[in-house]
């Protein structure tokens, strides 16, 4: 009901006033977005996670089934709420940073917005329904690709028109990450989906590439997917947002450029770590371990950047809501880009990999860095979108406390039981034989996965405090219009 | 646009003159921790293109000085593996299965081995400790369908029961009710008998009409009193020891329907040797004869 209310906004205020004013409705339409489907998809993080702690949870249907719900959530949580989240980032930094309303005006970014949701929409009946092309994080058919690149194109387009048509002489650091994401992950997307449909109405295809190469492939678009989906394009949210919400200059410049360039030419190399001692060639193996390794230092670039721009602000921590957030956030990136090349390394990987502790790393990075930096942002855009306070300070900090326990029972559980796991695998007995079979691991790793399901429903919870939030937050009147600032005025 | 460099207060460092919706930039130098970091993780990378297999070239790729594959590794690995095993597995190729059991080590080494494999291929069917389940016969019990000598035991286990092996261990019981050989009423009163058998009958007249229905139609392979035979993988009916249960209902439908329960055979998954350890393993597990 918020978004109708938004949506009618625009047009009419845009009639009454003379001077142009930024597209905030689609923004806002996309905070809006970003708040539902990432409570969603928490929601099946938790549903699944119960599931592999308590299987009867699977309730015995193919629809309820682990092996659907798990697509449903990491594309929600991924491209649903990650998704909206950029959407809404980019479409108002953009903006503010060129000093210009969106390129083809609102027109084309609703298409992209609305568009977007279809997506996700039908990737996630899809899911349900047993429609997939079974590749991993890339699971929407043929059709549904098709679909996102026709909107993705549009992405860009409006997103590349909008900066050509900047009122500000340089490009702001912001807008090399998001446009690096924008233009990676097209290429990634097509790349990853060159398939061939099985029948002219059918939906089921098939790529193609087969075997190794297919892998090959998969895992390139896979660890890019991390890389210029939850890492550029969610660093490109963190350089306005944490500046802005702390009011101080960004800590490094020369930083910002040669990490943002070490970054986008080393992360693109660094897929094949994820098939460490599988058939794919042992020189492409070396090269995806020593480029995630090189990336240590260009990730870390973010991280320097993002807190040492909060000095002589620390103290804002205690009162701002976005930047207890924002800043938590890049500790936790900071903590798994260190943990990802480590976990690259083939010995580290011959202990970690097809373990728990994968499904902990990449929590880390999702719960604390993506979720966070997101909420960060939430918390600073909702007020200012809709011109009013936040509704409650006391509730950030239950979401902010409670989700930060989340986390930590999510991340310690993981790691316990997925080192654990990787030890009993590899245990042997005096004679040589394997002290443990796989149901045995299965077993210990019980009471780690009822801990983990606990630490989902912290997170959920946190996420309904600030859904709550920012409900009472946007009801409270009409959003306002923010006028372009004009450069008679300069 | 001119750009107007300022002095940051607080840091003391001077910005680089840009401005975007009030965000400047410092422009502070590199870290110098994090660039020689940079740099370290580079000159490693070099360092292991040299020695590991690391680029493509038009013919292959460079095979690193050290000459290492995953394939010759993991071939070393594996024939170390079978190396440190191989004096004790040479033995029990050797030794008889009343040998194995009479010399401590090799037990020793065979338990070992059945524990390991046993828990890997059995428990997934017959639990953990062959504590059995549904369908799937109780290993820890004195309680044996097709024998349990270790000789016996070593049959079952190397070519299975019911499956497409030329040595897998065969026998069917008909469908009594399924193919009209038996009506309900006659399956009903045989169900009461063998309830009997076990002392569990509450209709008297029933398990009589039941003695003759199971002396005219089961006797053959279940044996007078229901004992079972081994020889026909018959399973006792006497001893209160069911593999799919014991109440009414379910023994009327195993008379009913039959049951056609399958193992593998598991000669060419497992070696000689393994099977071997397999048979004591599961002789000891408690019920061994």
């Amino acid at each position: 009901m918020a978004l109708a209310a938004t949506a009618s906004g625009e047009s009419a205020r845009a009639a009454s006033g003379a001077v142009p004013a930024y597209n905030d409705d689609v923004v806002r339409a996309a905070a809006i977005a970003t708040i539902f489907w990432g409570c969603v998809g928490f929601l099946v993080g938790v549903v699944i996670a119960s599931q592999l702690a308590f299987p009867v949870l699977n309730l015995g249907l193919e629809w309820t089934s682990f092996g659907r719900l798990r697509p449903l959530h990491t594309s929600a949580v991924i491209f649903a709420f990650g998704g909206n989240a950029l959407l809404a980032a980019s479409f108002y930094i953009v903006q503010r940073t060129c000093r210009t309303e969106l390129f083809m005006g609102s027109a084309g970014a609703w298409f992209v917005f609305w568009g977007y949701q279809l997506f996700i929409v039908m990737a996630a009946l899809g899911y349900v329904m047993g429609i997939t092309s079974g590749k991993e994080y890339a699971e929407p058919e043929w059709f549904v690709d098709l679909w996102l690149t026709i909107v993705w194109v549009v992405y860009l387009v409006v997103y590349a028109g909008t900066l050509m048509k900047r009122k500000e002489p340089h490009i702001y650091v912001a807008n090399w990450f998001l446009l690096a994401f924008i233009i990676t992950i097209a290429m990634l997307h097509i790349g990853n989906n060159i398939q061939l449909p099985v029948s002219f109405l059918g939906w089921k295809s098939y790529t193609v590439p087969s075997g190794v190469q297919d892998a090959m492939i998969q895992w390139w678009y896979g660890h890019n997917a991390v890389g210029f989906f939850l890492t550029a394009g969610f660093l490109g949210m963190m350089y306005y947002f944490i500046p802005k919400a702390a009011n101080r200059p960004v800590y490094s410049y020369r930083l910002s450029i040669v990490h943002f360039w070490a970054l986008v030419f080393l992360y693109i190399w660094a897929g094949p770590h994820h098939l460490h001692y599988t058939a794919l060639p042992d020189w492409a193996q070396t090269l995806g371990m020593t480029f995630s390794v090189m990336l240590w230092m260009p990730s870390w670039g973010g991280m320097i950047n993002g807190l040492m721009t909060l000095s002589g602000a620390w103290d804002k921590l205690r009162t701002d809501a976005s930047l207890r957030f924002s800043v938590t956030a890049v500790a936790f990136y900071g903590m798994s880009t260190f943990e990802g090349p480590m976990m690259s390394i083939k010995a580290v990987n011959a202990l970690s990999h097809y373990t728990d502790w994968t499904i902990g790393h990449v929590h880390s990075g999702a719960m604390g860095w993506v979720g966070f930096v997101s909420f960060g942002m939430l918390y600073y855009l909702v007020p200012v979108l809709w011109g009013r306070t936040l509704y409650s300070t006391r509730l950030v900090a239950w979401h902010f406390w409670i989700a930060t326990l989340g986390i930590v029972l999510y991340i310690t559980a993981m790691w316990v039981s997925g080192i654990m796991q990787g030890l009993m695998w590899r245990a042997y007995d005096e004679y040589g034989f394997l002290q443990y079979s796989f149901v045995e691991t299965v077993a210990a790793m019980h009471p780690f996965y009822v801990i983990r399901a606990l630490g989902g429903v912290l997170y959920l919870v946190g996420a309904l405090i600030m859904a709550y939030n920012f409900y009472k937050t946007i009801t409270a009147g009409a959003p306002v219009r923010v006028s372009v600032p004009q450069a008679a005025a300069a | 646009m001119p750009t107007k460099i300022e002095k940051d207060e607080i840091t003391g460092t001077e910005t680089t003159g840009h401005e975007w919706d009030g965000i400047k930039e410092l422009n502070t130098p590199l870290p110098k921790w994090w660039l020689w970091t940079f740099y370290a993780t580079i000159i490693w990378s070099i360092g292991y293109f040299i020695v590991y297999p690391a680029w493509p070239t038009l013919s292959g790729h460079t095979k690193g000085t050290l000459g290492w594959t995953q394939r010759i590794e993991i071939a070393q690995r594996m024939e170390e593996a079978k190396a440190s095993r191989a004096p004790f597995v040479g033995r029990i190729e050797k030794a008889s299965l009343d040998e194995i059991r009479a010399t401590p080590d090799l037990l020793n080494f065979a338990m070992a081995g059945g524990r390991s494999v046993f828990a890997e291929n059995c428990a997934p069917c017959h639990g953990a400790g062959g504590s059995g389940a549904k369908g799937y016969p109780n290993l820890a019990d004195d309680s044996w369908v097709w024998g349990g000598a270790l000789d016996d035991i070593h049959t079952t286990i190397a070519y299975g029961i019911r499956n497409a092996n030329t040595q897998s261990r065969i026998s069917q019981m008909p469908r009594f009710g399924a193919d009209g050989v038996l009506n309900a009423k006659q399956i009903d009163d045989v169900a009461e008998y063998v309830l009997s058998l076990s002392k569990r009958s509450t209709n008297a007249d029933a398990v009589k009409r039941g003695e003759t229905v199971f002396s005219e139609n089961c006797v053959a392979c279940h044996q007078e009193g229901g004992v079972g035979s081994t020889d026909l993988g018959a399973p006792n009916l006497a001893a209160n020891i069911w593999i799919y249960g014991g109440d009414k209902a379910t023994i009327v439908e195993s008379v009913r329907n039959s049951r056609a329960g399958s193992m593998p055979a598991w000669t060419g998954r497992l070696d000689d040797a393994t099977i071997k350890m397999l048979a004591v393993y599961v002789h000891a597990l408690g019920g061994g004869k």
